[in-house]
């Protein structure tokens, strides 16, 4: 392979800037190895977050070529390189440096969603019986690596800013992996009306089509828990129910 | 010198399995905890972590209990194990697995609605709760989850670089000197108890399964601190990392491709694994592929197939293929799971359901489809088995007040960790270890921190702005140390090539006297590779000199000038410390504490 030209955003909160950078892409590799490579040839200090390299743990995200990806998991030979390649952080998040940013905001949401609470176990030495046809939908849901991708395309996020109204679709599929587990007893649809905003997602599907795991975040998680909430706030027989339902 | 101080009771490092386990468990006891994790909250090392967590639980086959798991662990470690962890962990990992149940977790299950569990290598019964080839995920998750509600303190993106201590080396601790990524302050956390979970130390090679983070950072803090280092010799490679693309090459492929009937097969389309069983595995293993594919589908009455034996001996059969010429093109040799369509309905959609990451992973990093064709594998650098010394009942190590617990302690794997077994270790032991810190931090009132101790690691810290873009490239020495080790210290080692290796070592250490980086101190990855060269230096020596002091071939370890287990080598560990002023490396051999009369009588009972 030809040397390839990049296009780096270099800088922190006060200015940024795109500087270019070229480096040598060999056989099968990837975006973080071009990176990698930069930082040992030309640009010791270029900042840029990564862990596993093998798509698992969720450092890595960037905007590549304006679309939001592991850097980890984009070969080289997928993407065009008769231009300079792009490489930009996160949109949605405050800029740290480089291809660093402040993704802090996640963990406080995260923190502020009920926990797990479940029920009384099932058998005398303390375990629980489960299908796996009962967890399969949770399963899909903990597949998450919080990579944080979902909530950068997010245009509630990322146009709106509405972060501190709206939770985003990574705890949106957080509270649909508690609601769902067969062994959750916690009520958690008033979080996610209120301080989770989920009624500003317009389902527009775009989480969706990023998700490195392939999560079918709006259809599996975030319609389901729009209908719950649904039914819990605007269905007028079940709001009849809750009249001469005793407190809980 | 600024910097931000803390206080706490406990001070955890890292955050991965074993950390957070830890700072639960103290959090629990009503300590207050600071928890610094090298990277962002539920990134560490654990999240690649594929097979799963090896508990006898018994829930697919009643005939295994802890004292088969217990002997399974010994074995596999060649008897140079702490007996009383691998005891403790035996009994203790069941219970570990159900708590994590009841935090959240959501493992397979089996079809009477309990947790489903898998074979492994070296285990005699299926054993390894599991989430399809996801479980380190799952159980950082889990712990995550449940750990940021219990009252802990995290400190994100902050780097451990020394601790303090009461009057140097061997002292109680005081606290943690350190640094956050962001902005390059340093931090200066109080506290009157400590526990490393740093992990290992994969990165001191070339061809490595580990992330960036895995430098032996609290393995050489430790050391630097006066505690004692064991068994630092015997580093595991495991047998089946990708080998291509070159950029690849490394990463993990899971024992479970194995565990649900992947077989290696060389150029030829041998199953060359059949070909050298070792003696005290024959009666265990399958003789015939029949007989191995019907233990895979859950025969309780069939032995495992050959590519189940213990890491440390397919990784030298891989090698052995590799070297004699029949290795698979891109220097490997070929895991077949796509062959089992010959023997099940549907087998594309068990393979995608039961390994959906190595499924993706082989898809999009090598456009390599599992369902249809083989992969190639070969090994790499995966486990250090060695780590600081702790004693078995509290993990505390010679150091007072100082704990460790999982990679970063040595102990309970001895001579080769059976796959699964690092799991189990983490939860095990970083409850143990946090409580036990939790009682220490009780028992003891906080002690000073000295300023001239903080004023001098600042210092160091801060050596490679001074040199500046002059100084020598951190990458460069600390890709050159790779090289070494990978060629050196390797998979099949010689007195000669270590030699040089130590050679090559003290050359490099007085490169990294000059390191310097240009830019300033706001997230610069060249100085914090700076500040981690030194850990990695620490630890590659350690290696070394303990693999030169053990003249024999055992565990993870195999000497092609002492190709042979050696009966007086049956009888100690390897002790690395420090001495004249932490000058110079000393290695020390320590006789094995004789094993208690009821568990000696248990191996003896499992190996019939």
């Amino acid at each position: 392979m030809p040397p390839v030209t990049f296009r780096i955003s270099r800088g922190d909160k006060t200015s940024t800037e795109f500087r270019e950078y070229t480096t040598e892409a060999g056989e099968g590799m990837v975006v973080l190895d071009c990176v990698h490579q930069i930082q040992s040839e030309s640009a010791p200090d270029l900042a840029c977050r990564w862990n596993c390299k093998a798509g698992k743990c969720g450092s890595c995200s960037a905007e590549i070529n304006g679309q939001p990806r592991l850097m980890c998991m984009t070969r080289m030979d997928m993407i065009d390189t008769s231009q300079p390649v792009t490489i930009e952080p996160l949109k949605s998040f405050p800029l740290i440096r480089d291809l660093v940013t402040d993704v802090s905001w996640n963990y406080r949401v995260k923190k502020s969603i009920k926990p797990f609470k479940p029920r009384k176990p099932d058998a005398p030495d303390g375990t629980w019986r489960m299908q796996q046809k009962d967890v399969d939908r949770v399963q899909e849901f903990r597949k998450c690596i919080e990579c944080f991708l979902c909530q950068d395309v997010c245009h509630v996020l990322r146009d709106h800013h509405k972060h501190p109204e709206f939770a985003g679709p990574r705890h949106f599929v957080y509270t649909a992996a508690l609601e769902m587990h067969p062994l959750d007893t916690e009520d958690r649809l008033g979080q996610m009306k209120h301080e989770g905003g989920i009624g500003y997602c317009n389902i527009t599907k775009c989480c969706t089509k990023v998700c490195p795991e392939h999560i079918t975040i709006t259809d599996n998680a975030i319609i389901p828990l729009k209908e719950r909430v649904v039914d819990e706030f605007y269905d007028p027989l079940t709001r009849l129910f809750r009249m001469f339902k005793p407190k809980k | 010198m600024q910097y931000q101080t803390y206080e706490h009771d406990v001070i955890v490092i890292g955050a991965g399995g074993a950390g957070l386990r830890a700072a639960i468990e103290a959090s629990a006891a009503g300590c207050s905890v600071a928890l610094i994790c090298k990277s962002l909250l539920g990134k560490a090392h654990t999240v690649m972590a594929e097979g799963g967590m090896a508990a006898a639980m018994a829930n697919v086959d009643d005939r295994d209990g802890w004292k088969v798991h217990f002997a399974d662990t010994m074995r596999g470690g060649q008897y140079l194990n702490n007996w009383r962890m691998a005891e403790l962990h035996a009994q203790q990992a069941p219970d570990r697995v159900k708590e994590l149940e009841a935090w959240g977790a959501v493992f397979d299950r089996t079809k009477d609605g309990r947790i489903l569990q898998r074979n492994f290598g070296g285990h005699r019964y299926p054993r390894l709760a599991h989430v399809g080839d996801r479980t380190g995920l799952e159980m950082i998750r889990t712990l995550q989850d449940h750990g940021i509600h219990q009252g802990i303190e995290v400190f994100m993106e902050m780097t451990a670089h020394t601790l303090l201590q009461e009057s140097g080396p061997g002292s109680r601790v005081t606290g943690v000197f350190g640094y956050d990524r962001e902005l390059g302050r340093f931090r200066v956390w109080k506290g009157k108890a400590i526990v490393l979970a740093t992990g290992g130390i994969g990165r001191a090679f070339a061809v490595t399964s580990n992330s960036w983070e895995y430098t032996g950072d609290g393995q050489a803090l430790a050391y630097r601190a006066g505690a004692d280092l064991l068994d630092m010799e015997f580093v595991q490679f495991h047998p089946t990392g990708m080998v291509w693309p070159p950029s690849v090459k490394g990463i993990l492929v899971t024992e479970g491709v194995r565990g649900e009937g992947g077989v290696l097969r060389n150029k030829d389309g041998h199953r060359f694994m059949f070909d050298d069983i070792p003696d005290n595995y024959k009666n265990q293993t399958a003789k015939d592929e029949e007989e191995g594919w019907r233990y895979v589908t859950g025969d309780k009455n069939a032995n495992r197939p050959p590519e189940l034996l213990t890491r440390d001996h397919v990784a030298r059969c891989i090698n052995r293929e590799v070297k004699a010429g029949r290795g698979s093109p891109h220097g490997g040799v070929f895991l077949d799971i796509a062959w089992i369509k010959e023997k099940i309905p549907n087998a594309e959609a068990h393979i995608k359901k039961k390994l959906p990451s190595m499924y993706h992973q082989f898809m999009q990093l090598a456009n390599v489809d599992i369902t249809k064709v083989p992969m190639e594998v070969g090994p790499t650098t995966h486990y250090a088995m060695g780590g600081v010394r702790v004693d078995g009942e509290t993990q505390m190590s010679t150091v007072p007040g100082l704990f460790a617990a999982g990679e970063v302690a040595a102990g309970l794997h001895g001579a080769n960790r059976l796959g699964g077994n690092s799991l189990s270790d983490l939860v095990v032991f970083g409850k143990i270890a946090g409580e036990h810190a939790a009682k220490y931090a009780k028992a003891n009132p906080a002690s000073r921190v000295s300023d001239e101790q903080v004023d001098e690691a600042a210092r160091r810290a801060l050596a490679p702005f001074e040199k500046g873009a002059r100084g020598e490239n951190p990458y460069l020495i600390q890709h050159d140390l790779q090289e070494t080790m990978q060629a050196n210290v390797g998979i099949v080692r010689t007195e000669n090539e270590m030699a040089r290796a130590l050679e090559d070592i003290q050359k490099l250490k007085a490169r990294a006297a000059n390191v310097g980086v240009p830019g300033n101190r706001e997230y610069n990855p060249g100085w914090h590779t700076a500040i981690d060269l030194a850990n990695l230096l620490c630890v590659a020596e350690a290696v070394t000199r303990s693999a030169l002091d053990r003249p024999e071939s055992r565990g993870a370890q195999f000497r092609e000038d002492y190709p042979n287990k050696s009966e007086e080598c049956s009888k100690f560990n390897i002790i690395t410390r420090p001495v004249n002023g932490g000058a110079e490396m000393r290695v020390v051999r320590q006789p094995l504490t004789p094993i208690r009369d009821d568990l000696k009588k248990i191996i003896e009972e499992q190996a019939k």
